[in-house]
Parts: C-alpha cells; sequence; structure tokens
C-alpha cells in the first residue's frame, strides 16, 4: 500500500533523514521506535505531506505522493501528540468541520457520523463541550475520532500518548487497539513499548535518520540484531 | 482667569454633535482599515513575494511619514490629479484607513503568527484548502488573541481623528474651533473638547476591558 523508496530529507545542512526504505501492507500495523532526535517524525510527516522529501519517492497504491496533495491527505489521517484540536470548536464541530469542508458532506450526516465516532471512542457526553474543558486523554480520543471522520485507509499516530499524564495513556491505547480490530492500517510513532509488543505486525527502529532494524516485535523485542537497538531497549525497558 | 463658561452654553450641542461626527469617521475608518490591513496581513504571511514585498513597503511608508501629510496629499492632491473632490470627510475617511490598515495589518500578522503552529498543521493533515483554514481555523483564533491591540488602535483613532478639523470637516475640534472663533474665546470651547475627547476615550477603554473580561472567561 505505502512504497518509501531511498527517502532522504535534510534541513538545511542537517540530514535527517538517510535514506529510508519500507514498504507497508494494507491493514499492517507498523510501530515505529527510537531515540528522540532521529528523525520519527519527520519520516511521518513526510508521508502526509507535511514535509516535502528531498531525495527518493513515496508511493501510496503505486501514486506519487508529490502528485496527490490534497487527494492523499484524505486517504491519510494523523494524530498529533499534542492534539490540535481547534479551540474555538466544539468538540462535535471538531470533527465535523473537514467532512464538511473538505468532503462537502452534508452538516446533519456529518453530525450524524461524527456522533457514531464520537460514541466509539466513548466521548457521546462531550459532543457540545470545548476541547479547554475535556482532559488530555479525552482531547486525544476526540483527534483521533477527527481524523477517522474522514474516513483514512492509513492513520499516523506521532507519540499519540507522550504528553498525556499517566492515568489517561491506557485510555487512548484502548482506542488505538480497537482500530487495529477493525483493520485499519497504521504507522505508530510511540514509546510504550508494551503496546508496540502487543499490537505491532512490525517494528521499524530508527536510529540518527537511518532504519536499521525492520522486525517482528516478538524478535526485535527479545533478540535485536544490532547493538544500537539492543543500547536503546536496555533504556527504556 | 476670567473663565466665561455662560457665553459658551447656547453652544454646547453645535460641539456635542461633533461626538457623533467623530464617532462615525473613526468607526467607518477602523472598519475599512480593518478590512483592508486584514488583506494585507495575508500578504505578509503569503507565498506570493510581489504581495509580501507590496504590503511590507506600503507598511514602511504609512508608517514612516506624518499622518498629517498624507491626509493633505489626499485631500489636496488626489482633486489635483484627478478632478474629483472627495470633500473633507471622505478624504479624512481614505487617510485614517489607509493608515490605520498599515497599523492593524502588523497586529494581526502578529495575531496569526502567535496561533500554534500545530493548528495549521492539523487542519492540512485534514486536507483543508488553504483559503478555509486562514478563514475558518486561524483567522478566528488570530482575533481573539488581537482584540486589546485593536481596542487600542480605536483609541488611538478617536484621539488623532482630531486632525481632519484641518482640512474643515465638523468634528468635535473643529466645531470647538469654530465657536472659539465667533466668539473670540478660545479656551472654553476647547477644554469642553478636550473634556469630551477624554470621555470618549475612558468609554472605549473600559468597552475594552469589559470584552478581554468576557473572552476570557470563554476560554
Ligand atoms: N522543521 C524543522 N526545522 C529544522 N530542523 C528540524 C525540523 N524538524 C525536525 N528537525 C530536526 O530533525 C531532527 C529529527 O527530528 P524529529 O523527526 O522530530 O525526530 P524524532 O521525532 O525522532 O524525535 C532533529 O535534529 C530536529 O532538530
Ligand atoms: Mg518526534
Amino acid at each position: 500500500m505505502i512504497d518509501v523508496q531511498s527517502l532522504k530529507k535534510s534541513f538545511g545542512s542537517n540530514q535527517v533523514l538517510k535514506g529510508i526504505s519500507t514498504s507497508i501492507k494494507k491493514g499492517e500495523v507498523i510501530a515505529v521506535i527510537g531515540p528522540s532526535g532521529s528523525g520519527k517524525s519527520t519520516f511521518l510527516r513526510c508521508l502526509n505531506l507535511l514535509e516535502t522529501h528531498d531525495e527518493g519517492s513515496i508511493l501510496l497504491e503505486g501514486k506519487d505522493i508529490n502528485e496527490m496533495e490534497l487527494h492523499l491527505r484524505k486517504k491519510i489521517g494523523m494524530v498529533f501528540q499534542h492534539f490540535n484540536l481547534f479551540p474555538h470548536l466544539t468538540v462535535l464541530e471538531n470533527v465535523t468541520f473537514a467532512p464538511q469542508q473538505v468532503l462537502k458532506i452534508s452538516k446533519s450526516e456529518a453530525e450524524k457520523e461524527a456522533l457514531d465516532l464520537l460514541k466509539t471512542v466513548g466521548l457521546s457526553d462531550k459532543a457540545n463541550s470545548y476541547p479547554s474543558n475535556l482532559s488530555g486523554g479525552q482531547k486525544q480520543r476526540v483527534a483521533i475520532a477527527r481524523a477517522l471522520a474522514m474516513k483514512p485507509e492509513v492513520m499516523l499516530f506521532d507519540e499519540p500518548t507522550s504528553a498525556l499524564d499517566p492515568e489517561m495513556v491506557k485510555e487512548v491505547l484502548q482506542v488505538m487497539k480497537n482500530l487495529v480490530k477493525l483493520g485499519m492500517t497504521m504507522i505508530i510513532v510511540t514509546h510504550e513499548m508494551g503496546f508496540a509488543k502487543e499490537v505491532a505486525d512490525r517494528v521499524l527502529f530508527m536510529d540518527d535518520g537511518k532504519l536499521v532494524e525492520d522486525q517482528e516485535p516478538a524478535i526485535f523485542f527479545e533478540n535485536p540484531k544490532t547493538d544500537r537497538a539492543k543500547a536503546f531497549l536496555e533504556k527504556v525497558l | 482667569m476670567n473663565l466665561d463658561f455662560a457665553q459658551l452654553v447656547p453652544s454646547i450641542p453645535y460641539i456635542l454633535y461633533g461626538i457623533w461626527v467623530t464617532l462615525q469617521f473613526v468607526a467607518v475608518s477602523l472598519v475599512l482599515g480593518f478590512l483592508w490591513g486584514t488583506v494585507l496581513s495575508l500578504f505578509k504571511i503569503g507565498k506570493i513575494t510581489v504581495l509580501r514585498w507590496f504590503a511590507d513597503a506600503y507598511t514602511s511608508v504609512f508608517r514612516g511619514t506624518p499622518l498629517i501629510l498624507q491626509m493633505l496629499l489626499i485631500y489636496y492632491a488626489v482633486p489635483q490629479l484627478t478632478g474629483i473632490d472627495i470633500g473633507a470627510f471622505s478624504a479624512g475617511v481614505l487617510t485614517f484607513a489607509l493608515n490605520s490598515a498599515a497599523y492593524i495589518s502588523e497586529i494581526i500578522r502578529a495575531g496569526i503568527n502567535a496561533v500554534d503552529k500545530g493548528q495549521k498543521e492539523a487542519a492540512m493533515a485534514l486536507g483543508v484548502p488553504y483559503r478555509t483554514m486562514m478563514l475558518k481555523i486561524i483567522l478566528p483564533q488570530a482575533f481573539k488573541n488581537i482584540l486589546p491591540a485593536l481596542m487600542n488602535e480605536f483609541i488611538t483613532l478617536t484621539k488623532e481623528s482630531a486632525i481632519v478639523s484641518v482640512i474643515g470637516a465638523l468634528d468635535i475640534m473643529r466645531r470647538a474651533q469654530i465657536v472659539g472663533a465667533s466668539n473670540y474665546r478660545f479656551f472654553e470651547p476647547l477644554l469642553l473638547a478636550g473634556l469630551v475627547y477624554y470621555l470618549l476615550v475612558m468609554m472605549l477603554t473600559l468597552a475594552g476591558r469589559v470584552m478581554e473580561r468576557r473572552l476570557a472567561k470563554s476560554d
């Protein structure tokens, strides 16, 4: 479904991605892990054109994403570490905004679907609240519902639980697990190793802009091949 | 000291009517200045180099020359060039709108830059087109941030508007001068005008505070 070939990206003289190649199949759940600054976010952001890459190619269903722009963004949903909910809109308006503005769905239709989505993330009662009145965990669940409202084929998560108080991590991970069960294709940058082990089909370990290991979780966590992965796992586990 | 307010009394309604003229003048200028300032601010943060350059140069010129000079240019020079006499009130409004747009565009630009970068990214990731994103996501948040600064601009404009008296628009200031000239007593009418401006500014300041408090509550 997604084919990444020799992806390179620099910010000024700082090369952040040094040639990443991998491919992701439909329905796969990928955990991306690695030390801070290794280029995980940049990699994810390249996938939905929040950053444009310098070299290499990204194909979505065989088509170069550089030629897709808006069309691509409709197919790829993204959830951010800091939620990025629209603070001047209610929860319901946050979720219905893009379907109405981008997909041109009628307000009533969009609201009906949004309420269904809010129900699946357990926030039906918050539809008319503003984001400032929600806890971090609730905000992130709204953000997931907002991304899902566009009916994406792939969901990208950039450290979705890193900004949360510990007691709220679980509720967000639970919503993500439900998505896994529904067969969603997901790429998740995370520091939750237990979660990665449990739900991922593959773990991509990045270090210093390179994809150092690409492995099934059982193998990666028990028997990492490289010293860098070993050192990293020792630190975080 | 010999102040004689008794002589002023018959002229008070005439001077007070100037409040209406001044407020009308300031309100129209501010609305036009706000709209034009918004456009300029979008030029400034946009990707089109020519427009960015234009908006920066525009701001620089209007901030770098005296307001009264701009007004005299518009009032005397425009008719000279085009043969169209636009009248004192319109010339004043035009000047103040063009001038305050320069200041307001800076205020709005700062307000837009103060909106969290994540807002733009979230909108982009959802496939929201630039125009919709600016109008429905970024600007509403920016305007909330800049309301106090806009209120300040409103107050400045109210005070500065007194210079339209120079080209003969019948605002508070001009009326005070007319009354002064006809009575051969300037102190009393100018004192009244000063009081009226001061009360206007205080009222606007108060209104601004109330508005700020309301906004703070909705957060
Ligand atoms: N917009 C940017 N401009 C300049 N440098 C950036 C930018 N975004 C990321 N970087 C740099 O790229 C490197 C990788 O960052 P990032 O992809 O965020 O890593 P990670 O998500 O793995 O922590 C870091 O050194 C960071 O400073
Ligand atoms: Mg990151």
